[in-house]
């Protein structure tokens, strides 16, 4: 069973559909005993990093996923989710992330070139910069929906794809048993479905 | 980089996909779980619906086929039609939106944009615009394009980003129909005003009509069409192939 940690943000229905369409059994639960049962984590988020950090360490749930991260278990952050993941983001002030993977997020704004439209919205191509099993069943330059306006940098230890957006953009990172996906692999197609069931079958 | 998004877009009526719908391959054409899956599966970028029933019953069958077809359909879902009130918006979201699309209740309300985007975020609002020219200016239209609100449609659009639209969807009423190509004159200025994107809409014809739009606005963000796709005059795995052949990247997918 995976665990979508429910902290109170976003809308979880399509990743639990996503889920359920790969024949994987999931819970959107904020109850810890559930999310130290279950096999896998997800994290997931949509809306400003502090609003949502501030809303997960209210829970309590950070530490959970912490003592459940460091006892193997695996977790992936998606979309903001995945920036909650870092040391720290500089969206609207400054917050201290998870910690669990080292970088920072920042403005995609004055990173990019000016003619380039922020959020970066849409299909754009993976390009791998490392190996990881979440891609054991899709193929460099296959294609994922992205929508966000902060991206994660200083994280090149932990870079395993990037999107070309007038530079490279971090688009998935690991740091042993812990994932993160800029994009929306539940909004992506077959191929966001592939990257799940591979994040569903690691160790 | 990031591709070209080729949209389809589906009237809904009491829960059915309306609009005279012509596929041999489906068992039931005005399913739109099953027009969903099979845009889904030819390479659909996004889908967008618009409800346009008027009744509440309908309303309710709406918000059911939604999550239906949310539970089946992996690639972003965009909702418009009757979209009035913050209530709305939740309304659809929890089904399985990924994106709103309001236009005459913007023009109604004009906080709702911007309420919607403090709620909800930016990337969720999308602005659809309904324009014509009257008397050498470009106007905004309401109700489905029946009304002339008498509103210049370029400062409106302006003004919507600035409150809070994510995306704007520019619907040409004097291209729509005809089959002619896209309004290249009006998406042209609204590209040039917003830095958001801007998906095209009103006057496909043929596949090389979506290849003008990408080669005249390199800024252009989406092409949006109905019944071409509906009919199969177009199909969409094709028009992505001639897209790439044309130099215009668009996202290819496998199987097809």
């Amino acid at each position: 069973m995976v665990a979508i940690i429910d902290y109170g943000v976003g809308n979880l229905f399509s990743l639990v559909s996503s889920l359920r369409a790969i024949g994987v059994e999931a819970e959107i639960t904020s109850d810890v005993d559930t999310i130290k049962k279950a096999d896998k984590l997800i994290l997931p988020g949509v809306g400003a990093f502090g609003d949502a950090i501030k809303k997960l360490k209210d829970s309590g749930l950070d530490i959970v996923i912490k003592q459940e991260v460091k006892n193997g278990k695996s977790l992936m952050g998606i979309c903001l989710g995945m920036q909650m993941l870092f040391d720290k983001s500089f969206e609207y002030g400054e917050y201290e992330g998870l910690g669990l993977i080292s970088g920072e997020v920042v403005e995609l704004k004055g990173d990019i070139p000016e003619n380039l439209k922020i959020p970066h919205i849409g299909w754009n191509a993976l390009k791998f910069e490392n190996e990881s099993p979440i891609f054991k069943y899709i193929n460099e330059g296959d294609f994922v929906y992205f929508v966000h306006s902060y991206h994660a940098v200083n994280c090149d230890d932990n870079l395993i794809a990037t999107a070309e957006y007038g530079r490279n953009v971090t688009a998935a990172v690991q740091s042993g048993n812990v994932y993160g996906c800029q994009f929306h692999p539940e909004k992506s197609g077959d191929i966001g479905l592939k990257i799940l069931k591979a994040f569903c079958e690691t160790e | 980089m990031i591709t070209k998004r080729i949209i389809p877009c589906l009237d809904v009526k009491d829960g059915r996909v309306v609009k005279g719908v012509n596929f041999k391959d489906l068992n039931d054409v005005s399913s739109p779980v099953e027009l969903g899956k099979y845009y889904s599966s030819c390479g659909a970028d996004e889908l967008v619906f618009y409800d346009i029933t008027a009744s509440s019953d309908g309303r309710k069958l709406f918000a059911d086929i939604l999550k239906e077809v949310a539970a089946n359909i992996f690639i972003p879902l965009t909702v418009g039609g009757g979209i009035n009130t913050l209530d709305d918006f939740d309304r659809v979201l929890k089904c399985g939106a990924d994106k709103v699309s309001v236009n005459s209740g913007a023009i109604k309300n004009p906080d709702l944009i911007g309420e919607a985007a403090k709620k909800y975020g930016n990337q969720c609002v999308v602005l659809s615009v309904d324009v014509k020219r009257v008397d050498g200016q470009f106007r905004v239209f309401a109700k489905g394009g029946r009304e002339d609100t008498g509103m210049e449609a370029l400062s409106w659009i302006e003004k919507c980003v600035n409150a809070g639209a994510g995306e704007v969807v520019v619907n040409s009423i004097d291209t729509d129909g005809v089959k002619k190509g896209f309004d290249i004159e009006l998406l042209k200025l609204v590209c040039e005003r917003v830095n958001v994107p801007v998906i095209a809409s009103g006057g496909a014809g043929g596949a090389e009509d979506f290849v003008e739009l990408f080669k005249e606005i390199p800024d252009i963000d989406a092409g949006l069409a109905a019944s071409i796709f509906h009919f199969g005059e177009v199909k969409i795995s094709d028009l992505k192939k001639i897209l790439n052949e044309n130099n215009i990247n668009a996202r290819m997918i496998q199987n097809v």
